[in-house]
């Protein structure tokens, strides 16, 4: 008997499979995830998602017969009262559970139903997404360079000798000029020292150690390796592309942003966060709050933390320009902002807020997008149609070549198509 | 109780932790009992230690460990692993594969009692009917199948990477629908799997030396059609009525790529491969039980698992066995492991205790003795089917409180026609029997004409019996299937078996370019 431990074989087996059959469901597996995406938090996005799917489009037909019609015949166990010729009431829905027509590979179901992982589930919620500008164009002006090989050279460093090349050189070039074999040499030798032993005669000794010495002299002259075999790994630098991005969470946390508020904004944050993480190798947050004077905060104290004041929203603007500057110089990172308010705003301050934003934020961000969250049953007088003081701000800002987008949401429900629609790949153009 | 029983260093392993070193004395002891006292005869085992997600897999791969890539084993796979997740089904505790040696999945939670039934029943159950029943012999090649799914493997990933997933699917898929169809029911010679790799590759060299673009430039023959051959002699040109879809599709198909025929030679070859486990359920499952009963209960007799182990034993047998009646929620049929493990205890009892009874039903077999032979016997000569017919007893029938309904469509009730009475136990067997004759079962359906002269429509038959006619939507998918195979037009007639009258027709027309490169 062989006992084998299998446990430690490479996993996930079945992946390739898996993959196959989400490939083959697609358009039910994204009209499911869609369908579900409105339904759930964004919380919720860290686990998978069960979904259902319509069975037609991954069916498995076969010939069998039909459920119903027909003379058929079952033996059963566990009688108990019958007797030959006793009639039975007719079960529901014809033969089914009894005998041997119970479909056991779930054919005939209308639907099947597995569940999704997470990194699937948002994949297929992305996927028609894209980021503006998703690398920055500025490429040529990065300071980053990356190696890459490029063939080889004569010349370099001995820790980017390539011996493969140079050995290959170096065997053509010696069969080239017929460089006398090792073995050569050894068996003249041999035959020299058999014919000295042996006392042959003189001169073919000498004929011998005449031949000797030239094919010793010609392997002497004909080097193993010669500085012309020798070959390098050749290197190119070339500008590399900048992979990492920078998200600011910008938002107004005075009295007047409720809880309900502040959850909108957040669910919007993590999704352009999960967004980002899956276009961005690396993603770095940085989170501003302001009332009449702007802050730099960790996540908790942003989200949970209350404070009072007025609401200056430039000042937000100055601090992440200020952050910018320091941290995050626009060469190097791809700069992404999201900024939520209730549209409260000073209104001797939104004029320098629209300069500020217009000719320092926006041209040194990938994109800009500013959610104005109102309180769900609100149906006051945003909701009627009156502008809030920064959304009219805004907007003057707003034209075709800037990277600002303006939404609102009001309820959560909201986010996902208020997101999907600020990023959904452009049809047309691309 | 004897002495033999409370020696505690008598015993094979304690409490449920297993290792190697347990496992590989339980295994020399089970042995022991299998081959001296049983008499099994096993080919070499081979045990791997799997975990829960491994198990899965070999589920949703039809239980092989080397399958090819397929989205519909994928679709298994995601199905189990939520209804196992979700607990709402477990999983079973081994794996069996009919092979030389013959490897047997183990998984790493169960315990070491569950372990030991497991060796029991699958190393040596199982394993002795794969080598010994006469179907298995004629029909599976224990030796070359785990080396021709290796080939199978990569041909068809190869083809995948040469003509592209969507064509190798578009295959695949309408092969797995005609999986049933695939197969040789009376077969010309045992298929050597081992040399199947050998003869693809002869076959394509074949064809590439004997290419010749001159026949390209050859003039077609003058217009008009030639003159068409008398019905029976273009049948017998094609073999035909042939009940192989796959095969005449695979040799006949016009406009099929030699990849493509190849593909679904694989897919027959599996095919054929499963046809004896298909028609040997009750038996197999019925062998191992047996076969697992009485290995457990001969370590229990001689002291060698320890009581508690004996009763954790006894609680998953008779979970194994377990019978719902036709009245219980649970019920979903007969219980293979149970009318098995019943009908082997069965044959076992007449051979040694027969009673009045039995003697005039098994003239032969009642009190033979030596029950073991008896059922080693039935285990190598027989199929679910006919082992039914020769060996249930009326005092099986009786036990189990069989009953035959007849579910006639016409009529509002469902009929008693026979319970296990005098009258009854002749009707009731040959009844049940016949719910495991494949033949029976699986509808027969039959290619029965199709003209390559002509407008090549290929034409199928259903002998339909006791009117019930196939599941719509179902053969409509399953026609689309072979029209994309066959490049033409199909037809599927529905005939009575009785009166030749044509119930139902289905046809699918030519799809629109495939198969041609």
């Amino acid at each position: 008997m062989n006992i084998i431990d299998r446990r430690l074989n490479p996993q996930g087996k079945s992946l390739a499979n898996r993959q196959r059959f989400l490939r083959r469901a697609k358009e039910q597996v994204v009209k499911a995830v869609r369908d579900a995406s409105g339904k759930r938090g964004i919380q919720d996005i860290e686990n998978g998602e069960k979904v259902t799917i319509a069975a037609g489009g991954v069916r498995e037909p076969s010939f069998h017969r039909a459920s119903q019609g027909g003379v058929r015949d079952y033996v059963v166990p566990g009688n108990k009262e019958y007797v030959e010729g006793d009639t039975i009431q007719r079960p529901d829905g014809g033969g089914g559970g009894r005998g041997s027509e119970g479909s056991a590979d779930g054919e005939g179901e209308d639907e099947f139903r597995f569940v999704l992982s997470r990194d699937e589930f948002l994949d297929i919620f992305l996927e028609d997404l894209e980021l503006p500008d998703l690398v920055k164009q500025k490429v040529k002006q990065s300071e980053s360079h990356t190696l890459t090989r490029a063939g080889y050279s004569v010349s370099g460093s001995p820790a980017n000798l390539n011996l493969v090349r140079t050995m290959r050189n170096s065997l053509s070039r010696r069969i080239a000029l017929k460089r006398p074999k090792r073995d050569e040499i050894r068996e003249l030798e041999e035959m020299l020292r058999e014919a000295e032993e042996a006392g042959e005669d003189a001169t073919q000794i000498q004929a011998l150690r005449e031949q000797l010495e030239h094919i010793v002299l010609r392997s002497r002259r004909i080097p193993f390796i010669d500085p012309i075999d020798v070959r390098y790994n050749r290197f190119e630098s070339v500008p590399k592309p900048i992979a990492q991005a920078v998200m600011f969470c910008l938002m107004d946390v005075s009295g007047s942003m409720t809880e309900h508020m502040k959850d909108l904004a957040k669910r919007f944050f993590m999704l352009l966060y999960l967004f980002l993480r899956r276009r961005y190798r690396s993603v770095d947050i940085v989170f501003i709050r302001h009332t009449h004077e702007a802050k730099e905060v960790d996540e908790e104290t942003f989200f949970y933390s209350t404070e009072t004041g007025g609401t200056v929203v430039s000042t937000a603007l100055e601090e992440m320009q200020k952050v910018v500057q320091e941290r995050y110089p626009d060469s190097e990172w791809n700069i992404y902002a999201a900024q939520a308010s209730d549209g409260d705003n000073m209104s001797s301050d939104n004029a320098k807020s629209a300069t500020l934003l217009r000719d320092v934020i926006l041209p040194m961000c990938q994109y800009f997008a500013y959610i104005e969250v109102a309180a769900e049953h609100n149906m006051g007088l945003s909701a009627l149609g009156r502008e809030t003081e920064l959304w009219r701000t805004y907007k003057q800002v707003q034209s075709p070549e800037r990277p600002l987008a303006m939404r609102r949401v009001r309820s959560r429900r909201e986010i996902f198509p208020v997101f999907r629609e600020l990023f959904a790949r452009e049809k047309a153009g691309a | 109780m004897t002495a033999v029983i409370t020696r505690p260093e008598a015993l094979l392993y304690d409490g449920v932790e297993w290792d190697y070193d347990k496992i590989k004395r339980v295994y020399d002891a089970i042995e022991h009992i299998a081959l001296k006292e049983m008499g099994l005869d096993v080919y070499p085992n081979q045990i791997e230690v799997i975990t829960a997600e491994q198990m899965l897999d070999a589920y949703s791969s039809i239980g092989m460990p080397l399958m090819y890539k397929h989205w519909s084993f994928g679709k298994h796979f995601a199905r189990d692993e939520m209804m196992y997740r979700k607990g709402y089904r477990g999983l079973a505790y081994e794996i069996v594969i009919n092979s030389s040696p013959c490897i047997s999945y183990i998984m790493e939670e169960n315990t070491m009692t569950m372990q030991t039934l497991v060796i029991a029943h699958a190393a040596f159950g199982h394993n002795h009917f794969f080598k010994n029943n006469q179907l298995f012999q004629q029909w599976t090649d224990a030796q070359g199948i785990l080396d021709y799914l290796e080939f199978a493997k990569t041909y068809i990933a190869h083809c995948e990477e040469r003509y592209g997933h969507a064509a190798v699917e578009r295959v695949l898929d309408a092969a797995h629908a005609l999986m049933s169809q695939g197969v040789h029911k009376y077969p010309k010679k045992r298929s050597d799997l081992r040399t199947e790799q050998r003869r693809e590759r002869e076959r394509q060299e074949y064809q590439d030396q004997t290419f010749n673009d001159l026949w390209r430039t050859v003039p077609k023959t003058a217009a008009g059609p030639r003159p068409a051959k008398s019905v029976s002699e273009r049948k017998k040109l094609l073999g035909l009525p042939e009940e192989n879809i796959l095969y005449f599709l695979e040799k006949k198909a016009p406009r099929l790529e030699h990849w493509q025929r190849e593909l679904l030679r694989i897919v027959r070859h599996i095919s054929q491969y499963f046809y004896p486990q298909k028609q040997t359920k009750v038996m197999n499952e019925g062998c191992a039980t047996y076969v697992h009963y009485q290995i457990m209960s001969r370590l229990h007799e001689t002291g060698q698992i320890s009581e508690g182990a004996f009763l954790e034993f006894l609680h998953s047998h008779t979970s194994v066995v377990f019978q719902p009646e036709f009245d219980d929620k649970r019920f979903s049929g007969l219980n293979p492991y149970a009318l098995g493990f019943a009908m082997m205890q069965d044959i076992a009892r007449i051979a040694e205790k027969p009673t009045d009874e039995d003697r005039q039903w098994f003239p032969d077999l009642a009190g033979r003795g030596d029950g073991m032979a008896a059922v080693r016997e039935a285990w190598a000569n027989f199929r679910d089917e006919s082992f039914v017919l020769q060996y249930l007893s009326p005092h099986l029938m009786r036990k189990l409180k069989l009953f035959s309904v007849r579910d006639d469509a016409e009529d509002p009730y469902l009929l008693v026609d026979h319970i296990h009475n005098e009258r009854g136990y002749r009707d009731i067997r040959k009844k049940l029997a016949r719910q495991y004759d494949l033949g029976y079962l699986e509808p027969d359906i039959q290619i029965v004409d199709v003209d390559l002269a002509g407008d090549r429509k290929l034409i199928l038959q259903h002998r339909v019996t006791n009117g019930v006619l196939l599941d719509e939507s179902d053969a409509k998918a399953v026609l689309r299937h072979i029209a994309n195979l066959w490049g033409y037009e199909v037809q599927l007639i529905e005939v009575s078996a009785i009166s030749e009258a044509i119930l139902k027709e289905h046809a699918v027309t030519a799809p629109s370019g495939i198969g041609v490169g």
